[in-house]
């Protein structure tokens, strides 16, 4: 049985907008959409970015999507808009294993591991040591 | 497209001290020393619960603020116009994509926020709830609404939030399109024929309190203002943000010949701040609370919108369909 509702509530929506009148809305109160529940909207992507070749592909943002294929579509869609693009990649967040943010305490020094770089071996001043004593 | 008004104060600080004391003040001196708080990381549970709030309201803004827009592409003046304002209005909902995923790593379900939206449940920006009457208007959103969320989204990209930052980093970039769009077309008919000017003029008139609005009402400076402050969620008073807008956009407007509705709105050089009248602040929060020119309309397009896909996103849906939470 409906409620005594005004009856101006049973008229479509009169915007200014044609595209809204065409839609034929009523204003109910009571008129509830389904609740959504988590999963009708889709899980989600990671969506990684490829501006020109020989670059490498960005982590640029994430996307909902029913299947990769439909997640592709949409990463071209909302990364691909503006600007250049030369290659996308689409991966299942669940598919992705995160390390832990508690753990790059294990990494804090590696910075400071100067025997892993370049700039930690210097020999100039040896050579330098050397050519002075070498010359009569 | 946003403005930040709507933080109620209500951060216990004591809360987050007896949640664990240790962790808190780890968590307080990685924003302290510049560092960006990710997804994963302890957070006090109020920092987490007012930034769903506020990166929630955000994604509904931008979602809702499509609409007004969107009413003109069908008639916009001209091809160039018309590509321009599609571009903007699909940006505006790319937004909603970014920072509904943002809102999402902090544990709040992308479904859970648009329910509470079509429910009345999660605010959004009051200057959507107005009609855009004529093309002007359109105008007058682009240039000054878009220069307001501007102001607004800059400050907050400089937060603590390491998601909320990159989603605004990239929505900065493209609102600047926007402002520049909009600004072109405020030009056009500011130097256009006197019936076109007569247009702009009462956009204007019609759009100045909602803006003034835009902002939020000053901030009282208390206890918990200070604490969003510090940990970065809140980056300007209210006030703060309105007096740079104004003082960016106002001569920019008086320079084009035209009046704002408000014989109070002078620049104090003594004190270098702007002097306006209050807005009527019993509108704002009747508006925030549903009673907006256009708020039914806006939520009745939105719940059709959701109640009329269902079927769609429910046919495209596997059942092996595996959930995580977004990771950025």
């Amino acid at each position: 049985m409906l409620p005594l509702w005004p009856k101006y509530l049973f008229m479509p929506i009169l915007s200014l907008d044609p595209r809204v009148n065409r839609l034929q809305v009523e204003q109910v109160p009571e008129h509830q959409p389904p609740v959504l529940v988590p999963g009708d909207h889709w899980p989600s992507y990671q969506v990684f970015h490829q501006r020109r070749r020989g670059e490498k592909h960005s982590s640029v943002g994430i996307v909902h999507a029913p299947s990769l294929e439909m997640a592709m579509a949409m990463a071209k869609e909302q990364f691909g808009r503006r600007g250049e693009t030369s290659n996308l990649w689409v991966v299942c967040t669940a598919d992705v294993l995160e390390m832990d943010y508690a753990d790059e305490e294990v990494f804090r020094t590696t910075p400071f591991k100067s025997y892993r770089d370049p700039a930690g071996y210097k020999v100039n001043e040896k050579i330098d040591a050397y050519k002075a004593k070498q010359t009569p | 497209m946003y403005g930040g008004g709507y933080i109620p104060a209500g951060v216990e600080e004591t809360k987050a001290q007896a949640e664990s004391p240790e962790l808190l003040a780890q968590f307080e001196a990685r924003i302290t020393r510049g560092e960006k708080i990710e997804p994963r990381d302890w957070m006090p549970a109020v920092y987490r619960k007012q930034l769903i709030r506020m990166i929630e309201q955000h994604a509904h803004s931008e979602i809702i603020g499509a609409l007004p827009e969107g009413t003109w592409i069908t008639r916009a003046p001209g091809f160039r116009r018309k590509l321009a304002l599609m571009a903007k209005v699909q940006d505006e909902v790319g937004h909603a994509q970014l920072l509904y995923s943002a809102a999402e790593t902090l544990g709040k379900k992308r479904e859970d926020m648009l329910n509470d939206l079509i429910n009345g449940k999660s605010k959004y920006s009051n200057v959507f709830n107005y009609p855009a009457e004529t093309w002007a208007d359109v105008a007058v959103i682009g240039f000054l609404i878009d220069a307001a969320a501007i102001v607004n989204q800059v400050a907050n990209s400089k937060g603590s939030y390491g998601p909320y930052c990159r989603a605004l980093e990239r929505i900065c970039y493209e609102e600047s399109f926007h402002l520049k769009q909009g600004h072109s077309v405020f030009v056009w008919l500011a130097t256009g024929t006197p019936m076109q000017r007569e247009m702009l003029q009462n956009a204007l008139n019609r759009w100045w309190e909602p803006i003034m609005h835009f902002f939020g009402p000053s901030d009282t400076m208390s206890q918990h203002t200070e604490t969003l402050m510090r940990w970065k969620v809140k980056m300007a008073t209210n006030d703060v943000m309105r007096q740079q807008f104004l003082n960016i956009y106002v001569p920019k407007i008086w320079d084009l010949g035209l009046s704002l509705p408000d014989p109070e709105l002078r620049k104090d050089e003594s004190t270098g701040q702007w002097l306006f009248t209050e807005p009527n602040w019993d509108t704002f929060f009747k508006v925030i609370n549903g009673d907006g020119p256009c708020s039914r309309e806006r939520l009745a397009v939105r719940k059709v919108a959701e109640e009329r896909g269902a079927w769609v996103r429910a046919a495209l849906r596997r059942a092996d369909a595996r959930y995580a939470t977004p990771l950025a």
